[in-house]
């Protein structure tokens, strides 16, 4: 299944149903702030991290700062 | 960069993606909490009154008063029926006649500004350009409140006052001190 977008109450919905949120900014923008129960995946440990701490029977939300 | 994430994790297996495009400037501009260490950073939102006035575009003058005036506010806002920010009537605007409908007298599409703006950044932005208060919306353009400078540079000053005090201590207590 493609991708697909989702909005900010589609994040609600699906935390709810407890997907995985990650943030793929470098790490000290994550540090420096995240949204609520979000983990810190950088898009260039992506493909070593991913498989090692996200579970595929899950849904998974990913986010940077914004759609630029 | 959230996309290409995306689409990897759709190639590495992963069976229902979703991308948050809007992402984290969405988040912080609907004033939701968030973590990390400037989580507890003062901002816009969290100064403003949310309990200002509002009225709609047929009101008349003598409604936007009665509210202004029942809640000592001197300013009121026009929103639509969604609660986005469309006006607002200031108090030069009372001295017309009381049957004016408010459309004709507000000051159209006033300056917005985000709940996740500093307070600093928001009472120096105030300060210069001579604001004595500013409209709060969310991104989606709904009124969050008013923030007054007042407000604004009080706090501002006292968070100034309060890093200051404990860098003091902080030395203080390196050199082996009590700060009284």
């Amino acid at each position: 299944m493609a991708p697909k977008q989702v909005d900010r109450e589609g994040v609600r919905a699906l935390l709810a149903r407890g997907a995985h949120l990650v943030e793929v900014l470098p790490n000290r923008e994550y540090e420096d702030e995240h949204l609520p129960g979000a983990i810190n995946i950088p898009l260039k440990e992506l493909d070593r991290e991913a498989p090692k701490r996200l579970r595929r029977d899950r849904p998974v939300i990913v986010y940077c700062y914004d759609c630029q | 960069m959230s996309p290409r994430a995306a689409w990897r994790l759709d190639s590495l297996g992963f069976r229902e993606v979703y991308d948050y495009a809007a992402g984290k400037a969405d988040w912080l501009a609907a004033g939701l909490p968030t973590g990390g260490s400037l989580a507890s950073q003062a901002r816009a939102g969290g100064l403003a009154r949310p309990d200002v006035p509002t009225c709609r575009l047929g009101d008349r003058l003598a409604e936007a008063r009665k509210r202004m005036q029942a809640t000592g506010v001197d300013v009121c806002i026009v929103v639509s029926e969604e609660g986005v920010v469309l006006g607002r009537v200031n108090e030069e605007a009372l001295q017309a006649d009381a049957d004016t409908p408010v459309e004709s007298v507000m000051e159209p599409g006033p300056s917005t500004f985000r709940p996740n703006v500093p307070l600093e950044e928001m009472a120096g932005y105030m300060r210069k350009h001579g604001m004595a208060s500013a409209v709060i919306t969310t991104s989606e353009g709904r009124l969050a409140g008013v923030l007054y400078r007042q407000d604004a540079e009080q706090r501002a000053t006292s968070r100034l006052m309060g890093r200051r005090g404990r860098h003091r201590s902080g030395r203080a207590d390196a050199d082996g001190n009590s700060p009284h």
